[in-house]
């Protein structure tokens, strides 16, 4: 038992340099980990897609495929996971890391480019780098889904303008019939410029009491 | 915005211009005689008032004509004042919002204490009292319960119960750490000589202590609220700005009473903490009992829909006198009671009725408030005061500070209305009452105009960079969704245990005594939905396509029929369409909490009711245009499982509006089913 906790902790200290998330936050995430998996190592979809919570999220699914995306994991590879352990877990989970006081200005720009990164990860479902027309639709498409009124005529012909704008800001002397792939992830920075990210995209921890799970579901 | 720096002053702005009246008849003014009230009282002492002409036993020796004008001013005396004074007040409100440039920088409440200064300035001057019937009890039995029963029955509970720890937590240790640090600070102040105010001792220094503690940092809520911060901080304070009610009163009773006493003992500290477990869970329990009342009743209310609302009103202000009566936390218990029999009620009543309820409840809130600045504006001119420059300024100060190191912004209030029901004994109670004052006023003020600034600062910082275009648009919101997905994917799950265990009960138990009409909530959303689902699936098959959008877009399908890549260019006009579009449709998320506390409105459903308008014309329309193909019978029973769903219990909102219309719709039905 001894050995095995230090074990974990040895882990724990492994994980919080590679993610930056703090002991205490890592025993948080863990603990989720294992109400979510049941008790088990690793985490499928299945898992993630039963958590009532996320039923009402209109881009519920593109945040569960981020999870199993290779992509996000930093390490070069390029695919899909049928499943993931705790690490992957809290390495998708390390692009909402709260920021601290203590981030210097070079962290706080890679933070944001890594949280671009996981955007525009989340949208080029193809993994070919350029996110097309086709994947902006779609994106547009979940968005405007709930209200039902704004038919798919109208969601393309929003994600269209979008794209133009894209392909106009960032190449301003396009000639007339250049065809425009798709965003790369430069023209997505750039566009994406004026957009405050900091203070949206991460997650906070207030709570941090201890745990009373229960197993035993009836 | 400007509405929600009301929403944290007025409730505890409140309680000051009850106290001060309280002062003010129990102090001051002893040339009030009270007017009985009533219609006996045609014997009025007021000086302009002639008595009437009575019915004489003897026949007069003169002949007198038959009056043909008549005035009895006492007899409709007091309501006629009142009615005058609520009509002023509303007035001066009216008055404000035609100048939209004033109340944005000023809120209204401060305004209002402006006219009531100025009323009170010319009361003053002329040596007229203001009216007698304005007593304390009058206000705290009459006018604060409205006040409070809109806070509680409008309180989102969903993020209140997974929050309560917290909210507790803060309450109860907030309010201690806060009364104590002042009370204390304070009375090392009193040591020293240079400011004449030794004769203050620790009880009474630690009582006023625990008045001026009263926390009520909802004005923090304003600026955060247009941060969008987390609806977990935002819950917390809001809920325990109600809820250091109790521990508030718990602690002015103990040093009050040990102000009193030449000496104090442990035991009596004791029998303090004691009383306060009394008072909280006392409360708790009378709010509770009469909440089950109320929805019990409820259940058998349907042939009598008109009195409906009725029982809401009453059995939370039974449960408000009862508290009273025990001298419990009131406020506490009619908050539980609003909690417990809002879910229940409001899905045995009949739309109607549930309409009726939440108007009838905001209009009651919106009077007693509006007098109450009103009145605190008029009293404050017409007490005596007592002006010691450094007690006054070192309360301000130390509020401050100990507020600050509580991590709680600085309001102020519960304290003013405390402070006048002070003992007499405690010699330097008028210096009290004044500190009190100078303290609400100034946090009203300060404050209240203050926080315009450092939101538009805040939010100048921020909005320099958002570079408004259809891409910052889309995705912004993306990222909202994201975030809140990765939130729900962690949540605060160690409450799930306890909210599962309370659903179970809630369903087992409660749900079959309280509810007249009780069915099993999934399976009835769970059928609703597959119905929008199949008719939202007809209309996007039909060709007719739902031509609710906005014109342009149509055209701009038009012009971009085969359209596999952009080619040409966006007018800026279109493209504002375009982002206007997108603002108003993509999905919201989380914004139920917000609506809650706007004190002026309802809850915000304008999104429930958009997105259902436009769900009923798709009902509608594929009902039409399914009528001639499909057999009848079948239609008439899709339409009829609509009807049964309708009544269903979960999405009681959509569903209230959707009973008039369906009703509707199958009246309308008959004539299309019969090819």
């Amino acid at each position: 038992m001894g050995a095995a906790q230090t074990r974990a902790e040895h882990n724990y200290h492994e994980l919080s340099d590679k993610t930056g998330f703090s002991l205490e936050q890592i025993n948080i995430l863990h603990k989720r980990f294992k109400q979510l998996s049941g008790e088990a190592d690793t985490i499928s979809k299945e898992n993630l897609k039963s958590i009532p919570a996320l039923s009402d999220n209109p881009i519920k699914n593109q945040i569960i495929e981020a999870f199993f995306d290779k992509r996000n994991q930093h390490n070069g590879e390029v695919g899909v996971y049928d499943e993931i352990g705790f690490e992957e877990f809290l390495m998708v989970m390390s692009h909402f890391r709260p920021p601290s006081l203590r981030t210097s200005e070079e962290e706080k720009k890679a933070m944001r480019k890594d949280k671009l990164q996981f955007l525009f990860n989340m949208h080029d479902t193809d993994s070919d780098g350029k996110i097309t027309l086709e994947e902006y639709r779609k994106v547009v498409e979940e968005l405007l889904s709930r209200s039902g009124a704004i038919g798919l005529e109208a969601a393309k012909a929003i994600a269209d303008a979008a794209m133009l704008e894209v392909a106009s800001s960032s190449m301003p002397d396009m000639p007339a019939d250049y065809f425009y792939e798709g965003i790369t992830f430069e023209h997505f920075e750039q566009i994406l410029n004026g957009l405050e990210m900091e203070s949206r995209m991460h997650i906070r921890f207030l709570d941090i009491d201890t745990v009373t799970m229960r197993c035993d579901r009836q | 915005m400007g509405r929600m720096c009301i929403l944290c002053l007025r409730y505890r702005v409140v309680w000051c211009a009850l106290f001060l009246l309280l002062c003010f008849s129990g102090g001051e003014c002893e040339t009030q005689t009270t007017q009985p009230s009533g219609p006996t009282s045609s014997q009025g002492v007021k000086p302009f008032h002639n008595e009437d002409p009575k019915p004489q036993a003897f026949p007069d020796p003169e002949k007198t004509n038959l009056p043909v004008f008549t005035m009895d001013y006492p007899r409709i005396q007091v309501p006629f004042e009142f009615t005058l004074w609520v009509l002023l007040a509303s007035f001066a409100k009216i008055g404000f919002h035609i100048y939209h440039k004033i109340t944005i920088w000023i809120p209204e409440s401060c305004l209002l204490i402006c006219i009531g200064l100025i009323v009170g300035g010319i009361m003053h001057s002329v040596k007229e009292e203001p009216p007698a019937v304005l007593s304390p009890d009058v206000f705290f039995i009459y006018m604060l319960p409205p006040i409070v029963l809109d806070s509680g029955y409008f309180m989102p509970t969903r993020p209140f119960f997974e929050n309560v720890g917290t909210v507790l937590w803060y309450a109860v240790v907030g309010t201690l750490w806060n009364s104590v640090g002042i009370g204390l600070s304070l009375y090392a102040i009193c040591q020293i000589e240079a400011f004449g105010v030794q004769d203050i001792n620790l009880q009474e220094n630690l009582l006023f202590a625990s008045i001026i503690s009263a926390v009520d940092p909802v004005a923090a809520l304003s600026v955060f609220e247009d941060i969008s911060v987390n609806e977990q901080i935002y819950i917390v304070i809001f809920g325990e700005g109600l809820f250091n009610d109790v521990v508030t009163v718990a602690l002015y009773n103990m040093f009050s009473f040990m102000a009193d006493m030449p000496t104090v003992e442990s035991v009596d500290v004791f029998l303090g903490v004691a009383r306060f477990f009394v008072v909280s869970l006392g409360g708790l329990l009378i709010g509770v009992v009469f909440g089950i009342a109320a929805a019990f009743t409820t259940r058998f209310t349907h042939n009598a829909r008109q009195i409906e609302p009725l029982f809401v009103f009453m059995y939370s202000y039974l449960a408000y006198l009862v508290a009273e009566l025990f001298g419990i936390s009131s406020v506490l218990s009619i908050i539980i009671c609003a909690i417990t029999m809002k879910y229940y009620v409001e899905e045995n009543v009949s739309q109607r009725s549930c309409t009726t309820i939440r108007h009838v409840v905001k209009v009651l809130a919106s009077i007693s408030e509006t007098l109450i600045f009103f009145f605190l504006g008029v009293v404050t001119i017409t007490t005596e005061h007592e002006w010691n420059w450094a007690y006054i300024i070192f309360t301000l100060v130390f509020a401050f500070i100990w507020r600050g190191l509580g991590i709680l912004w600085f309001e102020g209030a519960v304290c003013f209305a405390l402070v006048f029901t002070l003992p007499e004994t405690i010699n330097r109670r008028k210096l009290f009452v004044t500190a009190s004052i100078a303290i609400i006023i100034f946090t009203v003020v300060v404050q209240g105009i203050s926080i315009r600034p450092i939101v538009e600062y805040i939010n100048i910082r921020r909005s320099n960079k958002d570079k408004y275009n259809i891409n910052t648009e889309i995705h912004s919101r993306t990222m909202e969704h994201i975030v809140s997905g990765i939130e729900d994917l962690c949540g605060q799950w160690s409450h799930y245990y306890w909210k599962d265990k309370f659903k179970k009960f809630n369903d087992r138990i409660l749900r079959r005594i309280l509810l007249r009409d009780n069915r099993a909530e999934s399976s009835i959303v769970s059928l609703y939905k597959k119905l929008e689902l199949q008719s939202a699936i007809g209309l996007l098959d039909t060709p007719m396509g739902d031509l609710s959008a906005a014109p342009s877009i149509v055209s701009l399908h038009d012009e971009m029929k085969e359209a596999s890549r952009p080619k040409k260019k966006f007018k800026t006009a279109d493209v504002r369409k375009m982002q206007n579009i997108l603002a108003k449709n993509m999905y919201k998320i989380r914004q139920k909490t917000m609506a809650y506390t706007n004190k002026y409105k309802l809850p915000d459903e304008s999104d429930t009711r958009e997105i259902l308008i436009r769900r009923h014309a798709s009902i509608r329309r594929s009902l039409r245009t399914t009528s001639f193909r499909d057999p009848p019978s079948r239609n008439i029973a899709k339409s009829q499982n609509i009807i049964r769903c309708s009544r269903a219990a979960t999405w009681r909102q959509l569903l209230r509006s959707d009973e008039e219309v369906l009703v509707a719709l199958l009246h309308a039905l008959p004539s299309h089913s019969v090819p």
